[in-house]
């Protein structure tokens, strides 16, 4: 799974922004000037060109490695304590299991960042939002907490903040409050300075494979031209961007 | 018809008294509302998986009563039912009434309520949220401007009356549209998803908002020893049953259609024979308190000679419609998400588990107290504004209600 | 935390103090004063039109964060937060919690509650914690990764 490395993907990335950044008229006059202007200044990452998506090779996925989970975790800051209905899940694994056949398989669920998300068309203020890119977001400065977003997604990707987050739980790249609905970010602070989601750099068996839709010659497009791969609840119409290479 | 005169609310002691106990119950609720806003949601019963409780219960069950409220004025002005008439400023005041109170209960849950301003000032237009911010808020001004050519003494605005009624008529059908589609276009959810909803909705709202504004009309008059004649509460209360049936169909309707498929087998079963809170308050709460027992009494013998089965019906109506509404919207997130179909799943988020609810005090209180301020707003505009007719005696509202001396006789005996 | 309605009921009595007491009070002297430190740079505006518009900078700024994605530099949260950090007895930066917090001095002066730190962290990115650390190391690993397959040619 070299070929799906994190590293390769950041540096895919940042070719693409190479490009961009050419193409804008920034005149590349060493590499290293544009990776400095690149991080020092301040410019449009969401790109309407792109659709950010995820394939999940879910015949690697086992049960009971949460790695991706405690990924998360670390990264945006949530803590689930183990049986309490009211703590947040950005992501989760789910152990799903044919009782007709007895085949058993896990994978990770958390925001599908659906093309038609039924969140976004729900939410009275439009703080339920999706990116130009296909990420789908809460823009929490405008959510009033009404909860339909919740009532609305078929994945039940978004949890409700029920009390106050302490000062020392809040990352400053990924700010939680009480009153309001958050969910996976498809950590769009890392993909925005040219990285991959935290899930996808942790999973130990390449399984997670980040990239750009849209663009055909990106990985994750030839692994998803070259096989099947399916997505939750497909008949809803909403268009995943998250995708499983197997599904029960 | 004799010219109906109206007259303010009168009363010292007794009015101060009930403003003093709707007050303290309103109260209540704004304390349990700083209460949830101070600690979180983690004080009340909700999760993530049941987002929304107690407080959505009472003020969808409101929110639906209101423009059923305004059905009684409807009645007069546009189908032209002269026992209705003397009702219409009345139910046009505490249909606004019952909308402030069900859209407090509401508003007060929100997650973050120092943002309504933000609910008012940015709108996304795909969502059916948004469109029923305009259509309540719309909703107010319509009624407004109706209540205005009822009562106002110039000719040149009271010649605006039937289409200011109609207006307002058709906006309650479409706000109780909006209202149903709240669940009617959930997709991602079994019990929901149904264009029915809607249509359903109306139904309910004939019923509850029928029942609700009886309750307060019986209970107005006979504080203010305020003649109220038993002919005119009869037809009203027969008209109830009517109601009462055209939403027990529905509901049927509703249920038949999902369980049908295959599919929604699962959630209806859970729903309607779990043996569960919410099988027993379908069955119990809305099929026999809230549908059988009040159609059978607004149509007894005994509610042509007394008003009390028709008050007491009202009263089941209104517990039959919480408790369907309690089914509705807990029962239907208690019910699982299905991601996978036919599969058995588990996950630390509870997946593929029947979701308990244990609402809380707080949010009981803060739901319960939209009644409060739904009567307190009627009792006080009553207070300064002529709305109440001084005489609802059958031969002063439509001689064809009253019912001879005789026959009432032969009616005592026969019950 | 002081409840975000008591507060409201807070700023309405205060307003009314403020129009009632402002005749008095008149030109200054009762104002906080407000320590900047320049030794880290200039502000992206004069000190004058910050103290009237750094709400709409922060606002405009915020939605460019949300829609576009844009991020870092000079007008980030986190850019004003590092360079108007104030320390406290302990040399760390202080929370929003403590009184001596840079927004706070004229924030509860004037009585208006800003809405960011419920959620956003209010301290620099340094004091944010081990979680910080650990991303900082893993961008920084990231990017050198990066710059170095970029200057050998990138992949093929």
């Amino acid at each position: 799974m070299t070929s799906h490395s994190p590293d390769t993907r950041v540096d895919e990335a940042r070719r693409e922004f190479m490009k961009k950044s050419a193409a804008a008229g920034v005149i590349a006059l060493a590499p290293g000037v544009t990776l400095m202007t690149m991080s020092s200044e301040a410019a449009a990452k969401a790109d309407p060109k792109k659709r950010w998506g995820m394939l999940i090779d879910t015949t690697v996925c086992k049960s009971g490695c949460d790695k991706c989970v405690a990924a998360c975790k670390a990264e945006n800051g949530w803590e689930a304590k183990a049986g309490s209905p009211t703590d947040p899940q950005w992501i989760r694994k789910v152990d799903v299991k044919d009782p007709k056949t007895g085949f058993a398989m896990s994978l990770p669920v958390m925001c599908q960042h659906c093309a038609n998300p039924p969140c976004v068309d729900v939410c009275p203020t439009g703080a339920s939002m999706k990116r130009a890119d296909g990420i789908v977001l809460v823009n929490r400065h405008i959510c009033i907490g009404c909860r339909y977003c919740m009532m609305a997604c078929p994945y039940k990707a978004r949890s409700f903040e029920h009390h106050e987050v302490p000062e020392e739980e809040k990352a400053p790249w990924a700010p939680r409050g009480q009153g309001t609905v958050e969910a996976c970010t498809m950590c769009v602070h890392r993909v925005d300075a040219g990285g991959i989601p935290a899930c996808a750099e942790a999973c130990d068996k390449g399984a997670i494979l980040f990239g750009d839709l849209n663009d055909p010659d990106s990985d994750i497009s030839k692994r998803l031209a070259s096989g099947p791969s399916y997505q939750i609840r497909a008949d809803l119409g909403a268009d995943p961007g998250v995708r499983y290479a197997r599904l029960p | 018809m004799k010219r109906i005169h109206y007259s303010l609310l009168e009363g010292r002691v007794g009015y101060y008294a009930t403003l003093a106990i709707l007050g303290a119950i309103a109260g209540a609720g704004v304390l349990a509302a700083w209460y949830m806003e101070h600690h979180g949601h983690i004080v009340t019963g909700m999760t993530n998986q049941i987002v929304w409780g107690m407080p959505h219960v009472f003020a969808v069950f409101l929110i639906v009563a209101a423009s059923g409220v305004l059905n009684v004025a409807s009645i007069g002005t546009v189908f032209n039912k002269t026992p209705y008439k003397p009702l219409g400023r009345l139910s046009a005041i505490m249909a606004m009434a019952v909308l402030a109170g069900g859209l407090t209960a509401l508003v007060l849950d929100l997650g973050r309520p120092d943002r309504l301003i933000v609910a008012m000032t940015k709108y996304n237009f795909k969502s059916i949220f948004a469109w029923n911010i305009y259509l309540y808020n719309g909703f107010f001004a319509v009624v407004l401007l109706y209540l205005y050519t009822q009562m106002s003494s110039k000719f040149q605005v009271r010649r605006y009356y039937k289409a200011a009624g109609t207006l307002a008529f058709v906006w309650r059908l479409i706000l109780t549209t909006g209202t149903g589609s709240i669940f009617g276009w959930l997709v991602a959810r079994q019990g929901y998803d149904l264009a029915i909803y809607a249509p359903m909705f109306i139904a309910l709202s004939f019923s509850f908002g029928l029942a609700f504004f009886l309750i307060m009309l019986i209970s107005l008059y006979r504080l203010t020893e305020r003649p109220l004649g038993n002919g005119l509460i009869n037809r009203a209360g027969r008209l109830l049953g009517v109601f009462v049936a055209a939403a027990f169909y529905f509901v049927a309707v509703q249920h038949l259609t999902n369980f049908y498929a295959a599919e929604h087998q699962g959630v209806e079963h859970f729903l309607l024979f779990g043996g569960n809170v919410y099988s027993f308050l379908f069955w119990a709460g809305f099929v026999l308190v809230g549908t059988i027992i009040p159609f059978v009494m607004v149509f007894s013998k005994s509610a042509k000679t007394s008003m009390k089965p028709v008050f007491i019906a009202s009263l089941l109506v209104v517990l039959g419609g919480l408790s369907l509404i309690y089914v509705i919207i807990i029962g239907g997130q208690a019910y699982p998400l299905v991601l996978f179909p036919g599969k058995e799943v588990s996950s630390s988020f509870f997946e593929g588990m029947i979701n308990p609810y244990t609402p809380s005090f707080p949010e009981i209180v803060l739901g319960a107290s939209g009644f409060a301020i739904a009567a307190l707003i009627t009792v006080l505009a009553t207070k300064v504004l002529p709305l109440m007719p001084k005489s609802l005696a059958d031969a002063d509202v439509d001689p064809h209600l009253v019912i001879k001396d005789a026959d009432v006789v032969e009616m005592k005996k026969a019950a | 935390m002081i409840s975000r309605l008591t507060q409201l009921v807070s700023v309405f009595a205060a307003a009314a103090v403020l129009v009632l007491g402002a005749a008095g009070a008149q030109a200054g002297g009762i104002a906080p004063k407000v320590i900047i430190d320049k030794s880290k740079g200039e502000c992206v505006l004069p000190a004058e039109q910050m103290k009237r518009q750094h709400m709409k900078i922060l606002k405009h700024r915020r939605d460019a964060t949300m829609y576009q994605g844009v991020r870092g530099g000079k007008r980030s949260l986190q850019a004003c937060l590092s360079c108007h950090a104030v320390k406290g007895d302990d040399g760390k930066p202080v929370t929003i919690k403590s009184e001596k917090h840079f927004c706070r001095t004229c924030h509860d002066y004037v009585a208006v509650r800003p809405d960011c730190w419920d959620c956003h962290v209010s301290v620099p990115d340094k004091a944010a914690g081990r979680a910080a650390l650990k991303h900082r190391a893993g961008t920084m690993r990231a990017e050198a990764s990066g710059l170095i397959k970029y200057l050998e040619g990138g992949r093929k």
